[in-house]
Formats: C-alpha cells, structure tokens, sequence
C-alpha cells in the first residue's frame, strides 16, 4: 500500500542556502511520524515546501499517489493536508466559534456554500464538539486575539480538526506551553488520531514528548536526512546525538 | 496616435529632443524618489504627501520671484523652509503615525496632501505658475534639437543634490544614526540614538530635497496647487523599480520615467501623459506582483 | 436571518424617516439624496476594506464608469453620441426626452451601468487583489485616477468638458426629488444584501481573509474567488450610484465627479473609519455625519471648506481611527457578544 503522502529527492534552496537537500520520507496512512533535527535544519522549510508554499528546486512529492509539487497551498488544503504553524496563526478579531465555523471542511462544499448562513447547525454542533475537545467551549464566544497563546494554540488545533484533514502536519505543538498542559496535548493528539483517523507528521523539540507520541520519526540535520526509525532506534542512534551536540 | 509614433520613428530628432528633455527633466523625479526612499527606508511611511512638498517648494520659489529675487535662489531657500514645514508636520503629526499599520500613515498623509493643497488653492488659487530663469537656450546636433539651459542647470543641480544627500547620509555622524535606525530601529535606540528626533529630522530632510526639487519644477516647467498626486506616483513608482536602497537604480529608473513620460506625450497627445504616468505605475505593480506570484509570493 | 421585533420596528421607522424626508425638509432634496449615495460609497468600501482588509483608494472607478454607462446608454439609446457631446449635450431644443423616452433610458442605463462596473471590477480584480496591504492601496489610487485622465481625454464622451446626462422633461418635476428616492432605494438594498453577505459563511470568509489571509489559505479557503467576488459586489452598487449621481448633479466631469479620488475617494474611507470600520451600521453612521459636517463647513466655511475637510481627515485618522462603533466596542464588548459562556449543561466528552 502505498503511503499517503511520499516525499522523493525535495530539494529546496534559498539565494545561496540550501535548506532541503534530497530529502526522501514517507507518511503512512494512520500513523504519527515524527520530524526532528537541531535548529537550522530545515524542518520547517521542508513542511512549508509539502503544503505548497514554495515551489521546490527538484524532487517529487505525492499526496494519495498525486503529484501536488505544482499545486498552490488552498489547492492542497482542500486536498485534505493542513499544516499548523510555529507561530500559532488564528483569525484574531473574530470569536473562536466564529473562527471554528469558516474551518469547516470546504472539500465536500462548492463555492456558493459559502453563502449559507453562519449558524448552520450541524456545523454548529460540530464546531462544539471540537472545541470542548480542546477544552475552549466556554471561550467560544470571545475575541479569538484575547485568548492565551497556549489557548491560541488549542483553538489553532480544533480549527485543524474541524476541517477534517487527512494528514494534519504540526509545527513543534508543544512549543510555549505550560509543562504541565503538555501531556493532555500530547493525550488530544493521539486521539486525534485514534478516534478521528487523523493521520500526524509532527516537528517536534521535546524529545519527550515526540518519543512518546510518535511511532516512527525522521531526524533532519544540515538540510539532509541523518536518520530514520522508531523512537527506540534514534533515540540510541549515535550521528542523532551527534547532530544535536553539534558535533559534525 | 499612430502617425505620432511614425512621426518618432521617421524624424529621429524630434525623439531626441523628447528623450534628452526627458532625461532632464528625470533627475527631478529621482529627487523625490530618494527623499521618499529615505522616509519609507528609516521610519516605514509611504509619504503621499511628497508632491506637495515639491508643490510648496514651487510656490516659494514662485514668492521669491515675484519678490523680484532671481528663483535660482530658491533651491536654497526652499529647502530651508520646507525642512522646518516637514519638521513641524512630523512633531505634530507623523509621529502618531510611524508604529502604526502602514495604511493609517497613507491615509494620515494622503489627508495631510489634500490639506496642503487645499491651502495653497486658496491663497494662490488655481492659477499656473513658472518663474523665469532667463538662462536661453543652447542647441545640440547643429542647431536641430535646443534644450533651455534653465533644463541643463536644474539636471546638474538635481545630481549635485542628491549627492550631496548621499555624501551626508554615508560621512555624517547624524547620516550614519539614520543608517542604523532604518537597519534596525531598536537596536539603534539601546544604543542610545533618539529615534524620534532622528525621525523628525528624516522627514525634514525629506521635505527639504522635496523642496529644491520643487523650486527646480517651478523654473523649469510650471506649478499650480494639484501638482503634487502625480509627483508623488512618480516617486513611488522609481523607488518600487529600483528598489530601497538601490541609489543607482533610482537615477536610471527617473531618468528613464522622464524620457518614457515625455514619448508618451508626444505619441499619445498631452492630455494623456497623466493617464500614462498612472497607468504606468498599475502596469509596474502589476507585473511585479505577478513575477513574485509565480515564486508563489506576493507584493508586502 | 431572524429579527427581533424590536430591531423590525427600528427598521420600519428608518425606512419611513427615509421616506418622508424629502417632503420634510425640501430645501435639501440633493443633499439628502446625496447622503443615501454616500451610505453606498461607505458601505461598499467597509465590505472591501473594514471587513476584508483590502483598503482601496480607487472604488471611484466604479462610479465613474457607472456614471458614464448609465448617460452614454440613456443618450445613446436615442441620439448620436459624439454629435451629443460635440455640442456639449445641453441644447435642450435638439436633444429632447419626453418622460417615457427618459425613464426608458433610466431603465436601461442603470443596469448597464451595474454590469460594466461589475465587469471592470471581476477584469482588473483578478489581478490587482493578488497585491496586498498599502500596494493594493496605491494600485487602485492609480487605477482610479488613470481613469480620470483616460475619460479627460476620450473625446467621445466628451473629454475635459464632461458630459452632460440627458436634460429631464417637464414632467418629472424636481430632479434632486426623483432621484433622491432612486438614491434611498439603492442604500437600502445596499445595506440589506450586505448585511445578509455578513450573515454568511462568505462575511466570515471576508473576515478571515482580513485577519490572516494566508492562514485563510492553508486551511483551503479559495481566497482569490471570494475576493474578487465581493470586490464585484462592491463595483455593481457603486456603479448603480455613480448612475444616479452623474443624473443628480446634471453633469459629470471627468476629474471631479465621476473619478473624484481625492474628494469621494478618500471621503468614503473616512465615513467608513468615522463610523467604525468592519462594523455594519458604522459606515451608515459615518456617512450621515460626515455629510452633515461636509454642508456645515460648505455653508458656514466657504473659502475654506476643503482646507477644513482636509484638517478633518487628519484629524480622524490620527486621533479616533476605531471610529464610534469601535469605540462602542471597546467600551462594551458584551454589546458585540464578546463574553465567556459556559453554556447549558453539557455531558462531559465520552
């Protein structure tokens, strides 16, 4: 069976930088694959390429078998790939529901959907239901920009949800949260993916926390693929450690 | 407007003269575009108000005139005055504007434009002025193409401007503060420069080289109070083509809109040369956005 | 869209108000049917601008093109359009209307005027709303303004000299009167399908692509439809009121009427931010004073009334750029429905 998203020889360069160096991976249907690597590595670059937002200098990249590398990013968001961001990107002056209500999955909907009403309610329930998933049902009717950023990163989350992605990719989920609210992320995660059939390519610097979630895990360093196994395999994987003690 | 370009392509010295009073004309634009340069580079404001600055710096060139003052002596006196108007705008308004969203500055200028404006037209009135330089004419190519000498003055005057502005910018202590707070503002400010006078006085200079760049305009062309919108998309258009910080490209780009702006007088008739100028600069953005659209980015 | 009694009744009483107007305070027949059209223009603008964020100096295309199709098809319908501008339109002897002829052209002339308005607006949209923020801004400053110039000098629909709309027959009685109803129609169907618009998923569409477009783009909103499309909603009613006005003020001048960037250009940005930008009543309220404002310094300034609207517009911008709705906000965001809510009592999630 072939994975859900391939990624063949991507090759991304900036003016003289090259960010992503023949990078070959693959995202099984179903799993939780991990991305990690020292700063500067070229993680998020390498997300940023596979949603669309730059073209890539070579290589191939497939979602279901498609090739998506010439597609623009709403063209693979509507595919059903979504990507959170590091710095938590939410529509600040609308409330959460509000903000949960136009993630509703568009994939099933044609243009002159939009024009129904905002309080649909199937959409409504649904919005709900997500949002007392991450815990923000009594925020839902605030001004999504008064939130905390770790409650920013939750609605970031649900909205995700409610659009009922196939591969949902994370960048670093954890970062900037309370310790202690780390582990009912890391908890919604897998349920994400147990219950909703989400499929999660995940960046993470936990080391912790994506050697707990995850089931298999790809290491990046200098732009190239270093590594590639199970939490158990990198975790003891001598040019991983190197990499991230920075010795070369 | 066929046969005007037929006319271009068959009399060869009509098409100098045009370029070469262009060319001239051009390093006037590549004045306002540096000053507007300066202000979007240090203090990120798009100042719609440019022309107006030009326009003021006209009118005192024009005062100077009927004062029976020779307006050569405008692109030192206008200058001065202008740098305390551009000074006092600042100290007044501008600064509530620089740490906001850059359409509250257009919009804060683009009203300060029509103000200033507004004034003019009703102390002068709309009338058209040009004060005379009586400088003659020299001609070129054995007497086929004569240019004003007033032209040629203002061209060199222009450069020598500008240069000196450069010359400022890169040896002065001050020119050096500026540099440092347009590269990075709050840096500059731990280091112990006082970013908010250094604003005001940016945007005096702005309003300075605005000024000798008006008192050129009103010897070499005319000024009236709506002179200022056009100036203002030329100078916009220069600095996107070029690029901030790109001196040479700001030359090259206001020379070469003078001389294109002049053709297109000629082959499209005068009462287009606005409509091309405007034109122009959609044609300019448009296409520049277009070429980042296909790295998949966009104009920001 | 459900509505309270209460708000139905508020409804009625203003469209009575609207109304009655004209035969309350008949001196001021063309300065009310004035004010609808600028309901229109700050309305048109806050759907683009407060509500989508993409601030457009140039939305006088619209009205300019509009008032130059709706009085080319009203006289093309009958007469010879260069020979009617030629002769600067006025001759009344020659270039006649009777009432049926002159409603006619109405008829057809405003329609016409809503779809090359919506055309140029989908035409140069697709392209210009690929720019963002203060590039946008300027790009349709220029484009607004080019057009000025092109119709200054189009000697077809009369060049600098502006073209004159048809001269109305006797039986139509007081122009300013007639067209103000025109004019109060045209807001009201303005504010009611924007007002519907916002009620949609499309206004939240608007205003995600207004808070972080490229977020509204990963999560696979087609931005460049939607904004295309309420860009054209904008053009269709500017485009029906620049019709209306070209018709109002007897005369459409290239530079100062029909593409009047640095007067309605700019002044419906300031009714939209006076009011409150992104807010469905404050461009409404926004535009009745700013109107009331503009014909007190036009009576009681004159000599100095633009410098006044110039300072004005300094003014707002500077110091009250949240305009009175968004100072109503910020005093009282219960009143927005901004508040925490834990709702009726729900069954904990499995």
């Amino acid at each position: 069976m072939t994975a859900l998203l391939e990624i063949e020889n991507v090759s991304k360069s900036f003016g003289g930088v090259q960010a992503n160096k023949e990078i070959s991976l693959e995202v099984p249907e179903g799993a939780i694959v991990g991305l990690i690597g020292p700063n500067g590595s070229g993680k998020t670059t390498l997300f940023s390429s596979i949603v669309g937002q730059y073209p890539i200098d070579g290589g191939s990249i497939r979602f279901e078998s498609e090739e998506i590398s010439t597609l623009r990013v709403a063209q693979i968001a509507r595919l059903g790939m979504l990507r959170t961001f590091q710095q938590t990107r939410i529509y600040g002056q609308m409330t959460c529901m509000q903000n949960m209500v136009i993630s509703a999955s568009v994939r099933k909907r044609g243009f002159g959907e939009l024009f129904h009403g905002q309080h649909d309610p199937q959409v409504s329930k649904h919005a709900e239901e997500m949002l007392e998933f991450v815990g923000l049902y009594e925020k839902r009717l605030l001004r999504a920009g008064s939130l905390s950023f770790g409650q920013q990163k939750l609605l970031e989350f649900a909205m995700a949800l409610m659009n009922e992605p196939k591969l949902l990719m994370l960048d670093e989920p954890t970062a900037g949260i309370n310790p202690t609210l780390i582990n009912g992320l890391i908890d919604r995660l897998k349920r994400a993916n147990a219950q909703f059939g989400i499929t999660l390519f995940v960046i993470e610097h936990n080391m912790r926390v994506i050697m707990n979630l995850a089931q298999h895990i790809y290491c990046l360093a200098h732009g190239e693929l270093l590594a590639s196994g199970t939490p158990d395999k990198i975790r003891n994987d001598p040019n991983v450690i190197d990499a991230y003690l920075g010795a070369h | 407007m066929l046969d005007n370009l037929m006319i271009l392509i068959n009399a060869p010295v009509i098409t100098a003269d045009l370029v070469i009073n262009g060319l001239l004309v051009g390093a006037i634009f590549a004045l306002a575009a540096y000053g507007m340069a300066l202000v979007w580079g240090v203090m990120n404001i798009i100042n719609i108000a440019q022309g107006e600055f030009v326009m003021l710096g006209g009118y005192v060139t024009m005062i100077l005139f009927w004062n029976g003052i020779h307006p050569l002596f405008g692109v030192v006196v206008a200058p001065v005055i202008l740098y305390g108007v551009g000074w006092a705008l600042y100290r007044l308004v501008v600064f509530r504007v620089v740490d906001r969203d850059l359409f509250v500055s257009l919009l804060a200028t683009f009203g300060l434009s029509i103000l200033m404006q507004q004034l003019m037209n009703t102390a002068f009135t709309g009338d058209i002025w040009t004060a005379q330089s009586e400088l003659g004419t020299s001609l070129l190519f054995g007497g086929l193409v004569s240019i004003s000498n007033i032209k040629i003055a203002a061209f060199f005057l222009a450069i020598m401007l500008g240069g000196c502005l450069v010359a400022f910018l890169r040896y002065s202590r001050l020119g050096q503060a500026i540099r440092a707070t347009s590269q990075n503002a709050r840096a500059a400010r731990v280091l112990g420069v006082d970013t908010d006078k250094l604003y005001a006085i940016t945007f005096g200079l702005n309003a300075a080289i605005c000024g000798a760049a008006g008192a050129l305009v009103a010897m070499t062309y005319n000024i009236h109070p709506y002179i200022g919108l056009p100036y203002t998309i030329r100078a916009f258009m220069i600095v996107i083509v070029a690029g901030l910080g790109n001196l040479a490209g700001v030359v090259f780009a206001g020379l070469g809109l003078g001389a294109a702006e002049n053709i297109a007088g000629f082959v499209l008739g005068a009462e287009f040369q606005l409509a091309f100028v405007f034109g122009l600069l959609v044609v300019v953005l448009v296409w520049r956005n277009t070429r980042l659209a296909a790295k998949r980015q966009y104009l920001k | 869209m459900t509505f309270p009694p209460q708000k139905l009744i508020g409804y009625a009483a203003l469209v009575a108000f609207g109304l009655a107007a004209p035969f309350v305070f008949p001196n001021y027949h063309s300065q009310m049917a004035e004010l609808w059209l600028f309901v229109v223009f700050a309305l048109t603008w806050d759907l683009v601008g407060g509500q989508m964020g993409y601030n457009s100096f140039g939305n006088v295309l619209f009205i300019g093109v509009g008032a130059y199709a709706c009085a080319v098809a009203q006289v093309g319908l009958l007469y010879d359009i260069s020979n009617y501008t030629a002769s600067d339109g006025g001759d009344a002897t020659i270039y006649v209307f009777t009432v049926p002829q002159y409603l006619t052209g109405l008829a057809i002339g405003l329609p016409f005027a809503a779809l090359l308005a919506g055309l140029v607006a989908a035409f140069f949209g697709s392209v210009v709303l690929g720019m963002r923020g203060h590039y946008f801004a300027i790009c349709t400053l220029g484009l607004g303004v080019a057009a000025g110039q092109i119709a200054a000098g189009w000697e077809w629909i009369g060049a600098g000299s502006g073209m004159t709309p048809p001269n109305a027959p006797r039986g139509i009685g007081d122009l300013a009167q007639f067209f103000y109803f025109f004019s109060f129609v045209l807001a009201v169907a303005c504010f009611v399908v924007i007002r519907w618009l916002l009620s949609t998923r499309f206004g939240l569409a608007l205003n995600a692509i207004r808070d972080d477009e490229d977020k509204a783009e990963a999560m696979g909103l087609p931005t460049t439809r939607i904004k295309v499309t309420a860009w054209t909603f904008a053009a269709v009613f500017l485009g029906l009121s620049g019709g209306i006005l070209g018709n109002l003020k007897r005369f459409i001048d290239p530079i100062d009427v029909a593409f009047a960037g640095e007067t309605y250009g700019v002044w419906m940005v300031l009714m939209a931010i006076l009011g409150g930008k992104g807010t469905i009543w404050g461009p409404v309220i926004g535009a009745a004073i700013f109107q009331v404002l503009k014909e007190v310094f036009w009576t009681y300034l004159l000599g100095w009334q633009r410098v006044a609207l110039g300072l004005m517009i300094v003014l707002i911008v500077v110091f009250f750029p949240q305009g009175i709705l968004g100072w109503v906000r910020e005093k009282f965001p219960e009143m927005f429905g901004h508040r925490v809510d834990r709702g009726p009592a729900r069954e904990p999630a499995e």
